[in-house]
């Protein structure tokens, strides 16, 4: 268990020092998720009775969106100086390799969220104080990070990765977004959403947990 | 070839293929090192020098054939392997976005290396780069960047070392320290296999040396001047179109 956390915490090290010296992940992912609050604010201009129906879908739509992007980026840095070479010549299991890169994905993107969501409260009218969001967007942004390690290594070995991301992580990371999203909505209305959608996304992480460290070590074993 | 596992064999291939797509990289290639003992693989480009080692190195699967270093199956025995072997690829594969100590820190701990500070410190005397450690191996020169892979290569001890043209880029003095790294005598039992394309330094670097041609081993004998000149000569120049598309 000690060599797990030891080896799990040196790539988180690694992959924060890189980041805080580069802002390659971060900062992508931060403009692209800004931007998409802002376009739509000016799209659908919100009203009192709209907002509170469509701001979670603009919410995640910016997260994941965002995310895509600097999960794009995590991986593609890795492959392009041969990090990913170096880590697989580590006496550490490829298991351990992904809970490393994953706890990465999911730090950054819960930076990203944490800088956009006072913007999103400020221009779709909300209160900052919704503490319901909380566990909603941990246990999403666990899940979409999770999917996303695995499919940005799969990516990463194809000559299209930007486009080839999306398309295979997307259809699979859809039910953890709708979930989200209809738990936002509850949390937003004033309700609670652990009845329903938190279990649900709850088993969708446990789900993935165990499913997407198997498949790593055949995606980056050629 | 047979495997003999109650010989006291550092590296044993049996049988070894690989091909991406058409092209065929090895064929049943064979080759032993002994514990203490160096071998160069000679090659022209294309011969299979770079997927020989990364199929030892265990960065890519054969599709035949079996690796056994330190008598255990790289198939099985994945990280005790790795923990046996440092591995010198073309690529440095270094993180260029962390300094040369950062980049030795984070590989010591991913190998478990105790008193790492110390180990960094003696590693980096030993290859020349002791008063480069706080500069961005991204900012390094490429002779700078060689060394410092040679020094996380190194960093774990490893009792088995596989480079693949560790020479590449290097300047005079570490070749040098190169040359004393695979003599090292406080490590008499470390076995050493490297490929280079530079014959002369591949021949007075080890105590075997193996032309490899068309994905096999074509000559394998003493690190001799002459004959090892005439079979390159005879094997290495005119099979090297075997390597190409079938």
């Amino acid at each position: 268990m000690r060599a797990f956390i030891l080896a799990v915490m040196a790539i988180l090290w690694k992959d924060v020092i890189l980041e805080l010296r580069t802002r390659d992940i971060v900062v992508t992912a931060l403009v692209f998720a800004l931007l998409v609050i802002v376009v739509f604010n000016f799209a659908i201009s919100p009203t009192p009775q709209t907002v509170a129906f469509v701001a979670p879908g603009i919410l995640w739509i910016a997260f994941v969106f965002g995310g895509v992007l600097g999960l794009n980026r995590s991986m593609a840095l890795e492959k392009e100086s041969g990090g990913l070479y170096a880590l697989m010549l580590t006496p550490v299991g490829r298991d351990l390799l992904f809970f490393g890169k994953m706890l990465g994905n999911f730090l950054f993107m819960l930076l990203v969220e944490v800088a956009v969501f006072p913007v999103f409260a400020v221009l779709y009218n909300f209160s900052l104080m919704m503490p319901g969001l909380i566990p909603v967007a941990a246990l999403a942004t666990l899940g979409v990070a999770t999917v996303g390690t695995l499919f940005a290594a799969l990516a990463a070995n194809t000559r299209s990765r930007e486009v080839m991301l999306p398309l295979l992580f997307f259809p699979v990371v859809a039910p953890a977004i709708v979930a989200a999203v209809e738990a936002s909505t509850t949390v937003i209305q004033g309700g609670g959403a652990f009845d329903r959608w938190i279990p649900f996304l709850i088993a969708f992480d446990a789900l993935f947990l165990v499913v997407c460290p198997v498949a790593f070590q055949f995606v980056v074993e050629e | 070839m047979a495997i003999d596992s109650s010989q006291n064999l550092a590296i044993q291939v049996s049988d070894l293929s690989k091909a991406y797509g058409r092209a065929q990289a090895l064929r049943g290639l064979c080759l032993e090192v002994r514990w203490g003992q160096t071998l160069t693989v000679l090659g022209a480009n294309g011969s299979g020098k770079t997927t020989l080692v990364k199929t030892l190195a265990m960065l890519t699967k054969p599709d035949a054939g079996e690796v056994l270093i330190g008598g255990l199956s790289t198939r099985h025995n994945g990280k005790r392997v790795r923990r046996t072997i440092g591995v010198v690829t073309h690529e440095p594969l270094l993180y260029d976005g962390l300094t040369g100590g950062e980049n030795l820190r984070f590989f010591g701990r991913m190998f478990g290396v105790e008193r790492i500070d110390e180990r960094i410190r003696s590693v980096a005397a030993q290859i020349g780069i002791a008063d480069r450690l706080d500069i961005r191996a991204g900012t390094l020169s490429h002779g700078m960047r060689r060394r410092l892979s040679i020094a996380r290569a190194l960093l774990h001890s490893p009792r088995a070392l596989i480079m693949d043209e560790p020479e590449s880029g290097l300047d005079q003095e570490a070749l040098e320290l190169l040359a004393a790294i695979i003599a090292d005598k406080t490590n008499p039992e470390r076995a050493v296999l490297m490929t280079t394309h530079n014959m002369e330094r591949g021949i007075a670097l080890s105590d075997r040396v193996a032309i490899l041609s068309g994905g096999r081993i074509a000559y394998e004998g003493a690190s001799d001047a002459d004959a090892t000149r005439a079979a390159y000569l005879r094997y290495a120049t005119h099979r090297q179109s075997e390597t190409a598309l079938l």
